[in-house]
């Protein structure tokens, strides 16, 4: 086994941890989060805020230390806003509304054994499947323009 | 509080490990996108989310319970596919709009972030009225 399968396994183990100990893989603390307009619970933004500020002070100090080849490493920073981001966007809320369940929860659930995960992890596959169909779709009528 | 601080610190500590092992953004649908459809870097992609699967497992086993999920089959299947189609046509989730690209300042992401967590909280607002499950537990 390559050691980039061995660290991505630690991340995802890490990842995983991090979403337990935060209580994100609880459905209701999501659905808390999101019920601005009854008992609001706002530790998501807690979650958030460390996560951000931890990845991005890493990220800087691992840029700094090994200077500008890392930095073209950096993931490309997307400014591009359009039609499928928000409304891609806005239908992922509308089903994490409704489940308390995003893709990296829902996922680590798995593990718990939780019925409710399994299902919702195939149907979701389903809408990734679907979207890749449309997605390419799209891609063909763009090819087949001047 | 301060467990959500933590667990948001290890959540960024593990993007980070992730970045450096593949030079890639740590989104965990676009993980899961690519391990399905990309031949490519499969391995790696698919060994991430057997560690998220693992971590569920170690904390059941700890815990002696499953996460509770609080919603009906019918509505687990619809709220699946929703967010697997909006994440995909969106570029993103939670982890890669919501740490990741908010991390590096890209205002795309901060867009997404604003608008899932606006439809989210609409949602709630109605499924809690309607529904009557889900909402304020």
């Amino acid at each position: 086994m390559s050691g980039r399968v061995i660290a991505t396994f630690a991340a995802g183990g890490l990842f995983g941890v991090g979403l337990v100990i935060s209580g994100m893989t609880e459905p209701r603390n999501v659905i808390g989060f999101l019920d601005f307009f009854g008992h609001w619970q706002p530790r998501l933004i807690a979650v958030m805020g460390g996560a951000v500020a931890v990845y991005a002070g890493l990220v800087a100090l691992i840029v700094r230390a090994a200077g500008a080849r890392t930095a073209r490493l950096l993931p490309a920073r997307n400014n591009r806003i359009d039609t499928s981001l928000v409304v891609g966007s806005a239908i992922f809320g509308v089903g994490w509304g409704l489940s308390g369940y995003c893709p990296g929860p829902a996922i680590a659930s798995l593990g718990s054994g939780a019925r409710g995960a399994f299902v919702f992890v195939a149907a979701m596959i389903a809408g990734i499947v679907a979207a890749g169909v449309v997605r390419s779709r799209a891609a063909g009528c763009e090819t087949t323009s001047p | 509080m301060l467990s959500g601080l933590l667990g948001g610190a290890l959540i960024g500590a593990a993007a980070t490990l992730y970045w450096v092992a593949t030079g890639r953004t740590a989104g965990v649908s676009g993980i899961l996108g690519g391990a399905l459809r990309e031949p490519q870097a499969r391995a790696e992609r698919l060994a991430f989310l057997a560690g998220l699967v693992a971590a569920g497992l170690i904390a059941a086993l700890a815990s002696g319970r499953a996460s509770a999920s609080v919603t009906a089959t019918p509505v687990l299947l619809v709220a699946g596919v929703l967010v697997g189609f909006g994440t995909r046509i969106g570029g993103g989730c939670t982890s890669g709009h919501g740490v990741c690209g908010v991390s590096r300042g890209s205002l795309a992401s901060l867009v997404a972030t604003a608008t899932f967590i606006a439809t989210g909280a609409v949602t709630v607002a109605i499924a809690s009225r309607v529904l009557g499950a889900g909402g304020a537990p």
